[in-house]
């Protein structure tokens, strides 16, 4: 294995009392992108916080290019990419000026923004609208204009939090393509999610954060091989409490939800032989996924947000 | 390591872009801005200078309106200056989140409170020239001396500006900042010499108006907007850098508090 681009070690921080990251470890590979997955308040937002020396870890270390961070933060952001959740974009500039603003803060020489601004235009799919502001942008232009943005520097390592929240599904196919674009042009990204299919689209590696605590980490379809059974029925219906409590035992484990009942087992024909004839109840056979490794990681109940 | 919250300013070259980027946001809006700068002085100094000069007659042995107009540029110097290290560096520090994507580049937040305090004073100094053209214009005061008001009026700007910033730092939404305008800035405007002399107050008043940064603002101004050399540098000076220094480093540490948590 390469040196790793980016590595965290042992972070610990906390509010007040309360532990937001946990003894976090984790590293990205050159070209890699690394996934994290948890919950609303699991310490997603506060990590990469402290990864651009935005707020201080109590213990460990954050090393970027070799760089130990917050202390060299400034060399490292050179070669950092970021795009937050929220959208930042400057309200008063067109999407070419946010461009050139930005790529100013980097310090870089005009004739490298200039050349810049036009191919980041047509990687974000904007070319049309240089000359518009964002406010006349949609959610996913302005997420494009964002990503695109934070190429301005021709970063190494891309941190993005939560890059297609509030997206629909069009515009987060079209920004799926950018950045599946971007790691084959060997790019390394940090991504955070609540997108499952996000997750499994685009990351080599995931990690499952609960609060604060790194609670699983592997491939996609590693940790849904390590972690659950092969196959999931999910039974709908007025009847789906009774047909739970009746073929229990062909299921290893049954999880209910509101109306739905959740069988997961390897051997799903049994199961499937005893619904066909049953009348009172609709039900669906799918293979296992990350969404379901997500619920039995951290379980069903809501979240607020932080 | 990250910066202590009471580490001294930490200053680098970093912080030019960032003035430039309000300076490029401020030249889409320049026209209905130079527009207001003219146009409020205009109004105020033709209708109090003249109309109410006319009855008031002369002060300290100048006309009413000229006593005014060599008052009131300090006032609008200080008003520019607040105004845009309140609610426009708020505007952008809270609520368009411009700060946070600049320090996702490689400047910090030290670097962009020192240009918000520089951009505010050189803001200040675009109501300035409006205003000297006005005075110059109507015949007011054409003495040369006007000009070196100017270095001046951008040490009054940083002043208030730094003051108006730990303001800012301390604001949860807009509203907050009427406090500062009625309870702060409103009563020194009327305490320190701009619209009738100091000597006219009860001696405790003088006390307090002895130690306000626009009247040591007005002591300066005004001998050079008609003409003639401040009667004394040292101590005027000396209260300005007190409230632009202390204020600044006030500003500073209660903005690293705030994004530094």
């Amino acid at each position: 294995m390469r040196e790793p681009i980016f590595r965290i070690d042992h972070l610990y921080k906390k509010f007040g009392d309360n532990v937001v990251v946990d003894d976090l470890s984790l590293a990205i590979q050159p070209g890699e992108c690394l996934g994290v997955i948890g919950p609303n308040g699991a310490g997603k937002t506060t990590t990469i916080r402290m990864c651009l020396g935005q707020t201080a870890p109590d213990a460990g270390s954050i090393e970027a290019f070799g760089l130990p961070i917050p202390r060299h933060v400034r060399e490292a952001k050179k070669r950092i990419g970021v795009v937050t959740q929220f959208d930042s974009l400057d309200p008063d500039f067109t999407c070419a000026e946010n461009l050139r603003v930005y790529g100013r803060y980097f310090g870089l020489p005009r004739a490298i923004i200039e050349a810049r601004i036009p191919k980041l235009l047509e990687f974000s799919a904007l070319q049309a609208k240089a000359h518009v502001r964002p406010g006349e942008l949609s959610g996913g232009m302005k997420r494009r204009l964002s990503l695109g943005r934070a190429l301005i520097n021709d970063p190494d390592l891309l941190l993005l939090d939560e890059p297609t929240t509030g997206l629909d599904p069009q515009a987060r196919h079209l920004m799926w393509e950018r950045l599946q674009n971007l790691l084959q042009q060997s790019k390394s990204i940090l991504l955070t999610t609540h997108f499952m299919d996000e997750a499994e689209r685009l990351c080599d590696r995931l990690l499952v954060l609960d609060h604060g605590r790194k609670i699983a980490e592997g491939t996609p379809r590693g940790l849904i091989r390590e972690h659950l059974e092969s196959d999931v029925v999910e039974v709908y219906g007025d009847g789906a409490k009774a047909v739970a409590r009746q073929h229990a035992a062909l299921a290893q484990r049954i999880e209910t939800s509101g109306e739905t009942v959740f069988f997961y087992l390897s051997e799903p024909r049994p199961l499937l032989q005893a619904l066909s004839g049953d009348h009172s109840v609709r039900y669906l056979h799918r293979p296992a996924n990350l969404e379901d490794l997500f619920l039995k990681l951290t379980g069903r109940q809501i979240r607020d947000e932080a | 390591m990250l910066i202590s919250f009471y580490a001294a300013p930490r200053l680098t070259p970093r912080f030019y872009p960032v003035v430039l980027r309000n300076l490029l946001v401020w030249r889409k809006l320049a026209v209905p801005s130079v527009v207001g700068n003219i146009a409020e002085p205009l109004i105020t100094l033709v209708a109090f200078g003249y109309g109410l000069g006319s009855i008031v007659g002369r002060i300290d042995g100048l006309p009413y309106v000229t006593y005014l107009a060599s008052g009131s540029i300090a006032v609008s110097c200080a008003l520019a200056a607040t105004f845009e290290s309140l609610y426009s560096a708020f505007s952008r520090m809270h609520v368009q989140k411009t700060w946070e994507s600049i320090m996702n580049a490689p400047i910090a937040l030290d670097d962009i409170v020192f240009a918000e305090m520089l951009w505010a004073a050189l803001k200040s100094l675009f109501s300035v020239a409006a205003i000297m053209v006005v005075i110059f214009a109507l015949g007011i005061s054409r003495a040369p001396t006007m000009l070196l008001a100017l270095p001046l009026l951008g040490i009054v700007g940083v002043t208030f500006a730094s003051i108006a910033l730990v303001f800012n730092a301390l604001a949860k939404g807009y509203d907050f900042f009427t406090y500062y305008f009625t309870l702060v800035l409103t009563p020194m405007t009327f305490l320190s010499g701009v619209y009738f002399p100091i000597a006219q107050m009860p001696g405790w008043l003088q006390a307090v108006a002895a130690v306000l940064p626009l009247t040591a603002a007005v002591e300066l101004v005004r001998p050079l907007v008609i003409g003639e050399m401040p009667h004394a540098w040292l101590e005027p000076l000396a209260v300005l850098a007190a409230y632009a220094f202390g204020g600044y480093y006030l500003a500073l540490v209660l903005t690293r508090r705030r994004f530094y948590k």
